[in-house]
This record gives C-alpha cells, sequence and structure tokens, in this order.
C-alpha cells in the first residue's frame, strides 16, 4: 500500500493507473473535506441562535419568527415520531420480505423480488409525495383512521379528528421510503447465516420456521438491527415527501392524526422566506442538529452492518 | 452383534451428480462405527443420510432403504422432522444457537417438542451436560450464553443438546476437526463413555482418531463403501489395496 503511494509520485512518466488513483484518492479527500466545511458553516452560521437561545432552543416549544422566538423542540418532536412510526411499521414488512426472498422463495424468485424491492428507492421522493398527498391521505382518512379511532379510540394516539394531512400519513410515506433498505440490509444479514449454523437447528427436528426463529434470527441479529438503524438514519433525513403528507404544523400533539412538522420539513419550507439573520440562524442550527444525528446514526448502523459481513461466510465441509 | 441400522441399496444424488452408490452397511448397536475415506468421497453425504439431512439441500436426493431397528426411516409415511428428532448429530463447527443460554441451548430440542415443565427442562439439563463431560465446568453459568464457551466445550455443549432428546443413535461428522489435541481428547473419552448406551457413528479424517474409538471402521472411494470391518483389521491387514494406499497415506 506504502509502495503504490510512494511510486505515485516518484515515477516521473504518469501512467494511466496512476492517475487514476490520484484523482480517485482527490475525490476522496474531497469529499471528507466539503463534510467538514459543511459541518463547520452550519456551526458557524448557527451561532446566533446559539447564543440567543443557548441549550434552551432543544427544549422551546414555541416557533414564532414575528417575535423571533425559535424553539426547535416540534420539530425533534415530528422527527422523532415520525420516524419511529415509520420503524414500526417497516420492520415487521421488510422482516418478513427479507425471510421470504432469503429463505422460503423459489430459486427463480429471489432476484426477481429484490430487484423489485429495490426499485422502489429509485422513485423520486416528490413523486411518492405526490401519491401520498392524492392517494394515501385520502384513502388514511377514509379508511384506516375511522377504525382505528372506534377501536383504539381509547389511546390518546388515536384521538381527535383527522385531516389526511398528519403524522400517521408521515408516518406511513417514511415506512414505504425506507422498506428497500432495510428490507435488503436484512436479506443480506440473513444471507450471511452460516448453513451449519441452520442446520444444528434442523438436525434436531426444528420445521423451517423454528429454524429460522431459533438459529437464523437470532444468528442475523446485528446485521438486522444495523438495517433497521439505517432505515431510521434515512427516515430522518427525508424531505420532501414528508413535507408533502405530514401537515406542517409546528404544534406538538399526542395525537398521530394531528399534523406535525419535521426538521427536514422546516428547513425545506421555511429557508427561503426567512428574512432575519436570528430566524436563518435558527433554521441552520435545526440543520447543524440533523446533521449530527444523522452522521452518529449512520455510523453506528455502518458499524453494525460491517461487523456482521466481516463474520466469515457459511457452507459445510 | 446386533445391528442398530441397517442400509441396503443407497445411493444419493446432488442434483444430477450421484454422490453416493450402492451402499449396503450394517451399523452394529452400542458401538463406534468410524467412517474414513479422502475429501468428498461422500462421508458426510452418507451419514446425512441416515438422519435424513441430505434432503435438506435444494435438488437432494436419496434412494435405497435406511431401517433403524427395522423400520425404514425413508417410509412414505414418515416425517423426516421426527426421525431427525430421534437421531442426535454434531457437526464439524461447533453450532450453538447464538442467543441462548447454555441450559437453553441444551434443552432446546425438548422444547421443540413441546416440553414446557421448567423442572423437567432443568433437570434434562443437568444429566445431559453430565453425560457430555461438561457439567462440572458450566455448572454455575448455566444463564450465560453458550457463545461464552470455548470451542471443546461448545461441541460438547452440542453434544449435550444432542443427547438430551434421549436418541438412540448418533452422528459426529468431523467434531474434533476445529479442536486443539485436549479438547479432542475429551471428545474420545466422552464418546467411549456413551457407546455403553447409543449408537454411535463418526465421520473423521484423523486415522489416529478412528484406530483410538472405533470398533468398525468404513473406507469409502468416490462414493462407493470399499471395505467394512473390525478397526483393528482394517488398519492392520485391510483387504483392498486402495484403503492400504489411504491408510498408509498415499493419497487423500
Ligand atoms: N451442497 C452440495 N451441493 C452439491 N454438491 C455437493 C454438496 N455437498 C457436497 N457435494 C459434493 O458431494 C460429494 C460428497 O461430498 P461430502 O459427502 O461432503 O464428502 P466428504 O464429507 O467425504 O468430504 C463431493 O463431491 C462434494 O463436492
Ligand atoms: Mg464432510
Amino acid at each position: 500500500m506504502k509502495d503504490r503511494k510512494l511510486s505515485f509520485f516518484l515515477k516521473s512518466k504518469f501512467s494511466g493507473d496512476n492517475i487514476f488513483e490520484g484523482a480517485v484518492g482527490l475525490f476522496a479527500i474531497g469529499v471528507l473535506i466539503i463534510a467538514l466545511l459543511l459541518f463547520g458553516e452550519l456551526y458557524l452560521e448557527s451561532g446566533l441562535s446559539r447564543n440567543a437561545f443557548g441549550f434552551g432552543f432543544l427544549t422551546g416549544s414555541i416557533w414564532d419568527p414575528v417575535s423571533e422566538v425559535f424553539g426547535a423542540l416540534p420539530f425533534i418532536f415530528g422527527t422523532l415520531v415520525s420516524s419511529f412510526l415509520a420503524l414500526v411499521i417497516a420492520v415487521p414488512f421488510s422482516l418478513g420480505i427479507a425471510i421470504y426472498i432469503s429463505e422460503l422463495a423459489p430459486g427463480k424468485l429471489r432476484a426477481p423480488l429484490s430487484f423489485i424491492i429495490e426499485l422502489l428507492a429509485a422513485i423520486p421522493s416528490v413523486i411518492i409525495g405526490l401519491w401520498g398527498i392524492f392517494i394515501l391521505a385520502p384513502f388514511i382518512r377514509d379508511y384506516l383512521a375511522p377504525p382505528l379511532s372506534t377501536y383504539l379510540g381509547f389511546l390518546p394516539l388515536f384521538q381527535g379528528p383527522m385531516y389526511g394531512l398528519s403524522m400517521l400519513t408521515g408516518g406511513v410515506i417514511l415506512a414505504i421510503m425506507i422498506i428497500p433498505i432495510t428490507s435488503s440490509i436484512s436479506k443480506e444479514a440473513i444471507q450471511t447465516v452460516p448453513i451449519y449454523q441452520k442446520e444444528g437447528a434442523l438436525a434436531l427436528g426444528a420445521t423451517g420456521w423454528e429454524t429460522i426463529r431459533m438459529s437464523v434470527l437470532p444468528y442475523a441479529r446485528s446485521g438486522i438491527f444495523g438495517a433497521v438503524i439505517l432505515g431510521f438514519g434515512r427516515a430522518i433525513g427525508e424531505t420532501m415527501a414528508v413535507t408533502m403528507v405530514i401537515g406542517n404544523s409546528a404544534r406538538i400533539s399526542g395525537s398521530l392524526f394531528a399534523p406535525s412538522y419535521t426538521m427536514a420539513s422546516v428547513i425545506a419550507n421555511e429557508f427561503v422566506e426567512a428574512t432575519s439573520k436570528l430566524y436563518i440562524s435558527s433554521l441552520l442550527e435545526i440543520g447543524l442538529l440533523l446533521l449530527l444525528v444523522s452522521v452518529i446514526i449512520n455510523i453506528i448502523a455502518r458499524i453494525l452492518v460491517s461487523k456482521l459481513l466481516r463474520v466469515e461466510g457459511g457452507g459445510r465441509a | 452383534m446386533q445391528n442398530k441400522i441397517t442400509v441396503n441399496d443407497l445411493n444419493a444424488w446432488f442434483g444430477a451428480k450421484q454422490v453416493l452408490h450402492d451402499i449396503d452397511i450394517g451399523i452394529e448397536k452400542n458401538a463406534i462405527t468410524a467412517i474414513i475415506g479422502p475429501s468428498g468421497c461422500g462421508k458426510s453425504t452418507f451419514i446425512r443420510c441416515l438422519n435424513r439431512m441430505h434432503e435438506v439441500v435444494p435438488g437432494a436426493k436419496v434412494s435405497g432403504k435406511v431401517l433403524v431397528d427395522e423400520m425404514d426411516i425413508y417410509d412414505s409415511d414418515i416425517d423426516p422432522v421426527d426421525i431427525r428428532r430421534s437421531i442426535g448429530m454434531v457437526f464439524q463447527k461447533p453450532n450453538p444457537f447464538p442467543t441462548m443460554s447454555i441450559r437453553d441451548n441444551v434443552v432446546a430440542g425438548l422444547r421443540l417438542n413441546g416440553v414446557k415443565d421448567k423442572n423437567v427442562l432443568d433437570k434434562t439439563a443437568e444429566e445431559s451436560l453430565r453425560k457430555a463431560a461438561l457439567w462440572e465446568e458450566v455448572k454455575n453459568d448455566l444463564h450465560k450464553s453458550g457463545m461464552s464457551l470455548s470451542g471443546g466445550q461448545q461441541q460438547r455443549l452440542c453434544i449435550a443438546r444432542a443427547l438430551a432428546v434421549e436418541p438412540e443413535v448418533i452422528l459426529f461428522d468431523e467434531p474434533c476437526s476445529a479442536l486443539d489435541p485436549i479438547s479432542t481428547s475429551k471428545i474420545e473419552d466422552l464418546m467411549l463413555e456413551l457407546k455403553e448406551k447409543y449408537t454411535l457413528i463418526i465421520v473423521t479424517h484423523n486415522m489416529q482418531q478412528a484406530a483410538r474409538v472405533s470398533d468398525r471402521t468404513a473406507f469409502f472411494l468416490y462414493g462407493k463403501l470399499i471395505e467394512f470391518g473390525e478397526t483393528d483389521q482394517i488398519f492392520k491387514k485391510p483387504e483392498e489395496k486402495s484403503t492400504e494406499d489411504y491408510i498408509i497415506g498415499r493419497f487423500g
């Protein structure tokens, strides 16, 4: 490795390989520098807001551009709750998909199924948002919310009027958007389970499903957990579709039927119209928070997933 | 001598590739039978046909008869899951269930059989761990993860897990190939104790191991049973030229 780098500088004649290697290296370093600059910029530019509100920025629930009082709690709440709701919905589906594709589906179906699920990730966010507004939101309002409030209405979660654009709709949209990543990474995790691990259960007389429960899922758990966290990270940062369906109201409500607002949405919606320096600075502080949370969550997820993928592959001798 | 298992005209395939050809063999009761032969000659496939594990591989096929106490395990009205519950198997790599405690690993098979009574499970866990010569080492750590044990202990845990369901036959597929010499000799001692009550079959690459533990030895080559007899005779006066070549290390 060292030699290769050294030779890059020493060789008088630049071969194609060397130029390529150098260019790729520059890009990699460039990306890192841009990320750091971005972070530094957000930090500096949010100084005004950090000085004005201090820690109270995180706990304040009033967002009032007119009197210049800014508290980010409604957005933090909206982001965390909608992302968590997305996980609650997406994880069972993703696990089901992952188990089906890697353990149960006939060999010929596996590749096409994976492809279709991953294709879902290629749909532009704004298209999903439009679908959310015109199809999903009315559907949830007319067919999902009434039974929820009839049968589970004793829970504060399902109380109050439902107009369509709501935390619930946002959560469902986010769930649809993270299913491709959580299911495909869970699938990879399940596929790394060594054959002898499954056969331990089968040889004890476990049925297929018992084998999945006793052996496959426990063995793949850290990778699956990583997949879930990665999905969470994706949900937290998702902007367009959720902005279109969540209702954009900076009020904290205990009901999933009420509209809400996310960190990403408030930046997207209000940045252009933010006039005062403090207003802009507060939006940038939300951006800083969002960046920090996403980076931390992604790092945790990557560590979990790579730990899993480094475990030796299966096979029987 | 009485045979526990009688194999008649056994053939096995992976897809179109035939890997076992017309195997006829009788496995003696309460004895250790060793299966030796070069890599890829079908040893694992053979013992996996004895508990219907061969067919879990997609495209794998079997023909012929395997009688365990007169009952053909390939009879059409027999559920392979029942066969696997009554014949134990220990693999080359120790494979405890990763999230289960030591105790839960041992009784996993009982649980599959629907046993829920805590006292029964505790009692069986202790008995099986004693039989597997592991009890003294783990009796204070029964609630720790099975993965916290050393490789040799994990393998004995897997033996305890197989014993817990009271099988009459236990199949070992190179059980010591991932273990150090001390753990290996513990497992060999254990096998010699177990043969009083169980019928054991061991696939091994290690000639000395076959000579040390087994009563009878079968030599496989290219999916065929070449020679089968008393271990002493196979190692001292093999009748077939290829057996002799293999034993003195001319191939494989
Ligand atoms: N899962 C499998 N799919 C296809 N062929 C296999 C599989 N497992 C083993 N084989 C082939 O079957 C033959 C016998 O294998 P095996 O019984 O594992 O041999 P041994 O245990 O004696 O090393 C070998 O040629 C091997 O390549
Ligand atoms: Mg083998």
